[in-house]
This record gives structure tokens, C-alpha cells and sequence, in this order.
């Protein structure tokens, strides 16, 4: 049984399909590959702040390396480095292969991608050297912006053109979040440096223009992409419709109202009226309702379809993220509620939490959305199982490792800082065993990274032998192994 | 295509009503508040100037934010102030000059909302950020050394020089004098200080 071939199609469509993605090709790689650069980028950079926080001597004394500028580089990197550039091609050619229609622009959006590109090392380069602005998530200096925004800008003229000459006459619920994330994307950008940066707003304020950019980023540009491929990838490659179209739309709105005003919650216990406070908890506590809806949605459309998680690389990932993005987001929502907050606020939880939802929900849904879209794109297979393998187990123990050990730290940390009895270094003599812990979690990340990243060389560069089906996860498919199978035959005629 | 742009036009909506709601609103609320005139006719609080401003950009630029709240949460939620972080809880008036604000959301490290009050000696501040093991032993704190010039046995000792504790002493460096950049972080940590009892605090 063949997992990833698609059902077969008729021949016109067949050519549709070949022409969407031979233009879709080199924009969609290029962003993808080097969301995957900046992915290792980014683990890296979290991996040496992860070890100075329980060993402070590793590379002290190097300013440019201290903790705070490494840790800065880590989370913006992983954010708009990777998250921006493994969503935009996912967006560009789900919509695409959603509208039926050549990929527009081709040669605008590669100088974007590269001059979006350029912007990040720009950027990581200027925090590393001490020009962070200061303001969390938006820490790039503010003369690497505009190389970030005017690319993104492109994006969503493409977007919007290939949405308005589509060929297909319905809407398929993926576009109404790719939609929704192109009209999200550049108000969130602009009107948060406006408020932070740039000094439209004052004091407090600036804190919450702060946090409601900073919730938002994550909950109106790399959730909706992945909620969109979520969408896409379970269908198709099952081959069931969605469980419902009502749930869908359901879920959409519910997740455009509520996402937006739970920010706040960031912020609980701070110097602000408890009103702004009340509505972030309200917001998150509203989000069980998209969360729940999304959820019965795919893991409806996947009940008795399970066995195939046994060979589908791309349902595998894709599964594991729609399973997660239930389980973090139940996790994100009590969270916000103000007697959890009284405990975990300021701790390792919070960290916790974000890299549940980063790495256990959209990463393995833009790695799920590779998985499927890199041998039709490049016309060739995965050239190896046993490193998609690795990827998964990696990815999944990996992250495991990590948000368990932060979140019961977490929690520790917060129950004995609210005991003034304790003294505070021993509170954090008690962290140091599971930020350890977590250095461990974060190398088997960088493994499995790593593993991925030779995969997706391999799928790139041309090469002599491949095969006509797909790599499934059962097979001990391996390139190497099939190099050395020619050379022995050659010999044997010899 | 109306369906198209009802759809597009609802997304917007979104975004705008919580931008409006969270961010313009209390900020045009915060519009009246101003720093109140003290006894001795000094405000609070008072803009950064000179060293204060200088070190308030390295306090931002070394990352302090990524573990360091500037933040007193009331009494009666968390420990804050039983902990001695605060005399009262943290209000806006407080962040009236803070460009860009420095609240912060974690707390690896104590909070720093009144650390020029809680600490006020220089020579200490000195050795923590020199070497946080000398006054915090078991912390995870980064050394700052880069922010000061060592004084090795033999040269001479300047008048603003803080000795090392014995057995501390890195090779034969005695003494430690803080670099113009290490001056500046102590002044704004040293300015640090949210004693002042607001009246609106209170309520």
C-alpha cells in the first residue's frame, strides 16, 4: 500500500499539477531550504544559551556570546528565520496547488527570499552586537526591518493574485487561514514596531503593544499556516474528506476572534488595569472553543485511518503536530488563568510551553507540509528511511525531553518562589539538574535536525539513482546502500 | 469575489478591534497620568540622564531582560514583596520614562524594580556583575567582566579600584575598576527604585 502517491487523477489534472509545481519550484525550495539553515541556526543558538544556563562559564567572557544576546538571536531566528520562511513557501504553494495556478512573480518573490535572507543575518548579526532594541520578539534592529517586511509584502501581492485568478471554483478551508495570515502578518509587523520601537505609544502601553504582538505572532502567522496544512496533508494523503465543513468554519472564526486578544495574559500580575488583564484570560480561556473544534476536525478525519502513521513520513509528522497543537493549546489556556499565572508566570513553565507549541505542534506540521511537498517538487524520493526515522524520533523524544523537564521545573520554581522561606539561590541550585536536562533535549533536537537537513541536501541535488515509489517509513531505503549495490553489479560484470 | 472581500474584510476586523482595545485604549488612558513632584521638589519618576541613560542601553544590550523582571506584583499574589522585591506593588506612573519598557516575563534571576534600593553599595554591584559567584554563589548569572579593568598586584591602585576578595582573586588581579560602560550599567541598576509611595498604589 502506497501511502503517498495520490489517488489517481485525471490526465488534465495530472498536467495542472506538473505545471503548478515546476513554477512553484525554485521559490518554494529556496525558502524552505534555507528555513531549514535557519532552523539549525536557531537550535544552535539555543543550544549554547540552554548550556550557559546551567554551566555560566561555557564561552563567558565573550560579549557578543553572552547570555542575553544568544538567547535573543535564538527564539527571533527560530521565529522568523525559520517559522517565517517554512511558513511563506507553505503558503505560497498550498495556495498554488489550492488555486490550480502557475506560481506569479517567480522572479520577485526569489530576490525576496533572499533579501529576506540577508535581513536575518542582518539582524542576528546587529543583536550579537549589541543593537537589540530591547523589545521581546521584535529585538532586530530597526534598520533590518524594512529587509524583512518588503519581501513579506511580495508574498502577500503573490497570495493574493493567485487567489483572485484561481481556477477552482470552491475555497478550500487551507485558504481562508492563508488568507487570513497575509492580512494578519504585515498589520501585526507594522503597527507593533509603530507602538514599541518607533514610540507611538507610551510606558505600560508599550507593554502591551508588546505582548499582544509577541502572543500574536505565534497565534496569527505560525498557527494559521500550520492549521492550514494540517488541513491539507491529513485529507490528502489519507484520502477522506474533512470530518466537517461546519466545524471548519466553526473553527476559523472562533480562533480569528478569540487569538487576538489573549496577549495580555503575558502580562498578568504587571503594573496594568486588571481589565486589560481580564481580557487576555477571557480571550485564552475562549480558545478552547477553535481549539476544541479544530481538533474533532482532524482527529475525526483520522479515526481508522491510524495504521498508516506506521509508514506515511508525512502523516507521521503531521499527526504528531494536530495532536500537540490540541494538547499545548488545552495547556496555553489554563495557563493564562490568574492562580496558575500566581505560580508559573515568571518561570521555566512559561519556556516550556512555548517550545510544546513550537516544536511539538508547528514544526512537525512545516516538516509534515516538506515531507510531502519536496518529491513532488524536485520529481524525486527521499533518498533515505532510516534519517526520516531519526527525524521523527528525534524530533518527538527530543521535545519530549525538553517541555517535561521545563515544565516541572517550572512549576517547582514557581511554588518555592512564592515560599519566602526559601532563599532564592537555592531556587536556582534546584533548576540547574533539569536545565541540564534540557541541554540533552535540545542536542537530540539538533540530531535530528541535522538528519533532516542532509535528507533535504540529497533531495536537491540531482543525483543518478532514485526510485519510482515513494520512501515509506517501513523501508531500509538508503542511497548509499543503493550506490553500493551499482558498484557491486558493475563489479560482478566485471 | 464580494464573498472574497467579506472574508478579507472580517480578518481585518479582528486585528483591529483587539489592537484598538488592547493597546489605544489604555493608552489614551495612561494620557493623563504625570510624574508627581516630591517633597523636596524633585519628580518621580525622573527621566534617565548621563550615566543612568548610558547604562539603562547596556542593561538592554547585554539581554538583563531574558531573566530579570522589573516588575512588584500586589500583596496577596506570589511573594514578591514578602520576598523584599518591593515596599508596594509596581503601578504604570512607575514606567512613565521606561522607553522601551523593561517588565520582562521571567524570573531566573530576582526582580530588579527596586535593586538601587535593595543594594545601594556600589562595591557590591561591582562584584556581582564582575563575578556573580563572589556575592551569589550557585548562580547561573553570566560574568560581565568585559565591564571592567582588572588591577593586577604591583600596579597602582586608582581611588574608584574594589578589591577582590581573597581567595577570589583571578591570577594576581587585586583589584577590579569598572570600565566607563561598567560605571553606567551600576548608576542605572543603582537608580532602581520604586520606593516612592505612589498613592495610587494603594488602592
Amino acid at each position: 500500500m502506497t501511502t503517498e502517491t495520490t489517488p489517481p487523477v485525471a490526465e488534465p489534472e495530472f498536467k495542472v499539477r506538473v505545471e503548478v509545481d515546476g513554477s512553484s519550484r525554485p521559490v518554494v525550495v529556496l525558502y524552505w531550504g534555507s528555513s531549514l539553515l535557519w532552523l539549525t541556526i536557531a537550535t544552535l543558538a539555543g543550544l549554547i544559551s540552554s548550556i550557559k544556563l546551567h554551566s555560566p562559564e561555557f564561552l563567558g567572557g565573550i560579549e557578543w556570546l553572552t547570555f542575553g544576546r544568544v538567547r535573543a538571536v535564538h527564539w527571533d531566528t527560530a521565529i522568523y528565520g525559520f517559522g517565517g520562511l517554512a511558513a511563506s513557501g507553505t503558503l505560497l504553494w498550498l495556495q498554488a496547488r489550492l488555486c490550480q495556478v502557475r506560481m506569479p512573480y517567480q522572479t520577485l518573490l526569489l530576490v525576496g527570499g533572499v533579501v529576506f535572507n540577508i535581513g536575518l543575518v542582518l539582524g542576528t548579526v546587529g543583536i550579537l552586537m549589541g543593537y537589540s532594541t530591547g523589545v521581546e520578539t521584535l529585538e532586530f534592529p530597526l534598520w533590518a526591518m524594512p529587509l524583512l517586511v518588503v519581501p513579506y509584502v511580495f508574498i502577500v501581492i503573490a497570495n493574493f493574485t493567485m487567489y483572485f485568478s484561481k481556477t477552482t471554483k470552491h475555497t478550500y478551508v487551507s485558504q481562508w487561514y492563508l488568507m487570513a495570515v497575509t492580512v494578519w502578518f504585515p498589520i501585526l509587523v507594522l503597527s507593533a514596531e509603530a507602538c514599541t520601537n518607533l514610540g507611538a505609544v507610551d510606558g505600560v502601553a508599550q507593554a502591551i503593544a508588546n505582548w499582544w504582538y509577541g502572543h500574536n505572532v505565534v497565534g496569527l502567522f505560525a498557527t494559521p499556516t500550520a492549521i492550514a496544512a494540517a488541513y491539507y496533508l491529513i485529507p490528502k494523503v489519507i484520502g477522506k474528506p474533512i470530518h466537517s465543513y461546519h466545524l471548519s468554519l466553526l473553527g476559523f472564526w472562533s480562533n480569528a476572534i478569540f487569538y487576538n486578544w489573549a496577549g495580555t495574559h503575558h502580562l498578568t500580575g504587571g503594573p496594568l488595569p486588571a481589565w486589560t488583564i481580564t481580557l487576555g484570560v477571557v480571550g485564552s480561556l475562549m480558545m478552547f472553543i477553535p481549539v476544541i473544534t479544530i481538533g474533532i476536525n482532524h482527529h475525526m478525519t483520522m479515526l481508522g485511518s491510524f495504521h498508516l502513521l506506521r509508514t506515511s513520513p508525512t502523516l507521521r509528522f503531521a499527526v504528531m503536530g494536530s495532536m500537540i497543537y490540541t494538547l499545548s493549546s488545552f495547556q496555553g489556556s489554563l495557563e493564562a488563568l490568574r492562580s496558575h499565572q500566581e505560580v508559573t508566570h515568571f518561570t521555566h513553565y512559561t519556556i516550556g510551553h512555548v517550545h510544546f507549541g513550537m516544536y511539538g505542534f508547528f514544526a512537525p506540521l512545516m516538516f509534515a507540509m516538506m515531507y510531502y511537498g519536496m518529491p513532488r517538487l524536485m520529481d524525486q524520493e527521499w533518498s533515505s528511511a532510516r534519517l526520516i526515522r531519526i527525524h521523527f524520533w528525534c524530533t518527538l523524544v527530543g521535545m519530549s525531553i525538553y517541555v517535561i523537564a521545563m515544565c516541572y521545573a517550572g512549576i517547582r520554581q514557581g511554588l518555592m518562589m512564592n515560599d519566602p522561606s526559601i532563599p532564592f539561590l537555592n531556587i536556582v541550585r534546584f533548576t540547574v539538574p533539569y536545565l541540564a536536562m534540557r541541554t540533552v533535549g535540545g542536542l537530540i533536537l539538533l540530531t535530528g535536525t541535522i538528519a533532516f537537513l542532509i535528507n533535504f541536501v540529497r533531495i536537491i541535488t540531482p543525483h543518478k539513482y532514485t526510485w519510482a515509489t515513494p520512501t515509506l517509513l517501513d523501508t531500509d531505503r538508503d542511497w548509499k546502500k543503493l550506490l553500493a549495490q551499482e558498484k557491486d553489479e558493475k563489479r560482478g560484470v566485471q | 469575489m464580494s464573498r472574497t472581500f467579506l472574508l478579507a474584510f472580517g480578518i481585518f476586523l479582528t486585528i483591529a478591534s483587539s489592537i484598538t482595545g488592547l493597546v489605544i485604549i489604555p493608552n489614551w488612558q495612561f494620557k493623563e497620568l504625570k510624574p508627581v513632584v516630591k517633597l523636596d521638589g524633585t519628580r518621580y519618576p525622573e527621566v534617565y540622564f548621563g550615566d543612568q541613560a548610558r547604562g539603562r542601553a547596556i542593561y538592554i544590550n547585554q539581554g538583563c531582560i531574558y531573566c530579570h523582571t522589573q516588575q512588584v506584583r500586589m500583596k496577596g499574589y506570589g511573594a514578591d514583596i514578602r520576598r523584599g522585591w518591593g515596599t508596594r506593588r509596581s503601578v504604570p506612573r512607575d514606567y512613565l520614562v521606561d522607553k522601551p519598557h523593561q517588565l520582562g516575563t521571567m524570573r531566573t534571576g530576582p526582580d530588579l524594580a527596586s535593586i538601587g534600593a535593595r543594594q545601594p553599595s556600589v562595591d557590591w554591584h561591582a562584584l556581582h556583575l564582575y563575578n556573580p559567584q563572589i556575592t551569589s554563589p550557585g548562580s547561573v548569572m553570566p560574568r560581565f567582566e568585559y565591564l571592567f579593568r582588572e588591577i593586577r598586584g604591583g600596579e597602582m591602585v586608582s581611588a574608584d579600584a574594589i578589591k577582590i576578595p581573597p581567595g577570589r582573586q583571578p591570577g594576581d588581579a587585586t583589584h577590579i575598576v569598572p570600565t566607563d560602560r561598567g560605571r553606567a550599567l551600576i548608576a542605572y541598576l543603582k537608580r532602581l527604585d520604586q520606593s516612592y509611595p505612589l498613592p495610587e498604589a494603594n488602592q
